[in-house]
């Protein structure tokens, strides 16, 4: 089996169009999150993490026309083209893969009122994925990964298994959501939003924000300082909305992920600040013995960005890692769930050397992944 | 690493259900495909009522896995040993494009659950107690080649005794097929090969 190594990457949000400025801006304790009045994806006020429009369109100018790709294929676009302008990986080559990761992909098309200058069939996520993937002249058939708020990790762990099978040598995973009026009145009918910004693990928390953005992680066989060692996806088979009472599919990832690894240094959680969700993953965190480890949520700074959450906080936390600092949880200031985990509520320098990132969503799915530094 | 097999193949397709390649029930081919699922459902007599609140994709993966898995002997396998890797290329469309018109009036949390496309598995796994690994996949046609090297990774390097893997897909238009798979290391006369996972499609 190969090792598997992360390579360059990237993050867009409202926090910066790379990953040292949402890096930077965080450190500072600089949230994305604002309250959003006059957009039409909502009659009334709600606070969510968007991207300036503009700001694409500007950027996106000096790649291509603004006007042949849609918000989300240009952020996809802007994502990996930053990724690989310090990367050496072959595009045109069969050993180089790419794979999307999305929960709606140009869902906003539906939309007659909105939409009307694409075709429908730019719904389809293959017809998507083609079209980013023609932008970089790829060689192979782009992969797409829709697993609802695991699709990130999932696609993440989907790469580091091709390339330890020695399929491919490069795989690069891009995970992208916009927010929609289909989106947003979807997470307002099931009453899941938070009226003001999300408060994750806090024992206040009522409900989760939504966050717009794209991230890219390039997985490598060339050697690195971080490598992923491990994931495993697993289904709680309980309810399709909401997560497990007793964490055991979260469990059952996390055991076959870190497969009783002893030493990890720091959880990602995916702490979407819903009352069920923080709770179930409080249980699976205890229940595999990882109670004392420090924890965070970063949805506070995103808000919870769905198919390109995973890769985001993947990637910060990689940061943490490489800095050995530990970065704290925004909106929590009272920690507060079934099972008492350490929630790493200030920012402090610590030795780092092991990540586990978790990520649960509708559908009862589970995913855990584990990343390791080498010095 | 010894050989897979296709243990069973089940296929919903042209208001008719085929297992193991042979014609098994079918309906008037002028019924639409809610007609079809409530006739399969009778017909095989399943009692399970979460079925009627299931969106079109739903209905079909969980119809197509209920006559996958029943008789199955589950002895020695436990729930996180059994995974379920399936694809489509419509994702969820045909319940999005429903959930979009509620938006004029008032936007459904019962029909907007289903606007994922690994719904259908999470309902697949809550009827059957499935736990293990689950992906699904986007793809523009069954990607045979893929799925079955992707399977075989799963039975060499996770705990994975059992699969169901396939293809579950209906689109906007209504256009419905499925075809699932069971497999396991269980000796059978059809070897889990690329090339033994034919996949027809009713739109080409």
């Amino acid at each position: 089996m190969m090792k598997v190594f992360i390579g360059q990457d990237n993050i867009i949000t409202p926090l910066g169009f790379s990953t040292k400025e949402n890096l930077d801006n965080i450190l500072n304790g600089e949230t994305g999150i604002r309250t959003c009045t006059n957009t039409p994806l909502s009659s009334k006020p709600f606070p969510a993490s968007l991207i300036d429009n503009t700001e694409i369109n500007e950027r996106f100018q000096a790649l291509g026309d603004i006007q042949k790709y849609t918000r989300f294929e240009k952020l996809s676009i802007l994502s990996i083209e930053n990724a690989l302008k310090n990367s050496t990986i072959p595009l045109s080559d069969p050993r180089t893969l790419f794979i999307l990761s999305t929960t709606k992909g140009n869902i906003e098309l539906l939309d007659d009122d909105l939409r009307e200058d694409f075709s429908k069939e730019r719904l389809n996520l293959y017809t998507t994925a083609k079209i980013i993937s023609e932008f970089f002249s790829l060689y192979n058939t782009p992969m797409i990964i829709s697993n609802a708020c695991i699709s990130g990790i999932a696609a993440i762990i989907l790469g580091q298994r091709l390339i330890s099978q020695g399929l491919y040598d490069n795989v690069i995973v891009n995970g992208t959501d916009v927010l929609s009026r289909f989106v947003v009145s979807g997470f307002q009918s099931f009453l899941s939003l938070s009226a003001s910004p999300c408060k994750p693990f806090d024992a206040n928390r009522d409900g989760l924000t939504l966050g717009e953005g794209s991230a890219t992680i390039i997985l490598t066989k060339d050697k690195s300082s971080i490598e992923i060692v491990n994931g495993a996806t697993s289904n709680d088979a309980n309810h399709i909305s909401g997560p497990s009472t007793t964490g055991e599919g979260l469990f059952i990832a996390i055991n076959n992920a870190t497969k009783n690894y002893k030493n990890i240094d720091l959880i990602s959680a995916h702490g979407t600040a819903t009352l069920y969700n923080d709770d179930m993953e409080s249980k699976a965190i205890s229940r595999a013995g990882l109670e004392s480890v420090p924890t965070n949520s970063l949805k506070g700074y995103f808000g919870h960005t769905l198919g390109a959450a995973g890769i985001i906080e993947s990637l910060i936390n990689l940061e943490s890692l490489k800095k050995n600092i530990l970065i704290n949880t925004i909106g929590c200031t009272t920690p507060g769930t079934v099972e008492n985990i350490n929630i790493i509520q200030e920012k402090k320098d610590q030795q780092l050397n092991c990540l586990l990132k978790l990520a649960s969503g509708f559908g009862g799915c589970n995913a855990a992944a584990l990343f390791l530094k080498h010095e | 690493m010894n050989k897979l097999y296709i243990n069973k193949h089940v296929k919903l397709l042209n208001n008719t259900v085929y297992i193991d390649q042979e014609k098994k029930f079918s309906v008037e081919s002028d019924e639409n495909f809610s007609s079809f699922a409530k006739s399969v459902y009778k017909n095989y007599e399943i009692k399970y009522s979460k079925f009627y609140k299931m969106d079109a994709l739903c209905k079909l993966g969980f119809l197509s896995a209920d006559l996958l898995l029943r008789d199955l002997n589950r002895e020695n396998i436990l729930p996180e040993e059994i995974a379920i890797i399936t694809a489509n290329s419509s994702s969820s469309l045909h319940t999005d494009k429903n959930y979009q018109k509620t938006l004029s009036e008032i936007p459904s949390p019962a029909v907007f659950v289903y606007t994922l496309p690994n719904i259908v598995s999470g309902e697949i796994s809550i009827k059957n107690n499935i736990k293990g690994e689950s992906l699904f996949f986007i793809q523009d046609k069954f990607d045979t080649k893929f799925i079955s090297e992707y399977v075989k990774y799963l039975f060499e390097n996770t705990n994975t005794k059992l699969c169901i893997t396939g293809w579950i897909e209906i689109n906007m238009n209504e256009d419905y097929q499925t075809d699932l798979y069971l497999i396991s290391k269980n000796e059978g006369s059809l070897e889990f090969i690329e090339t033994n996972l034919n996949v027809t499609y009713n739109h080409e």
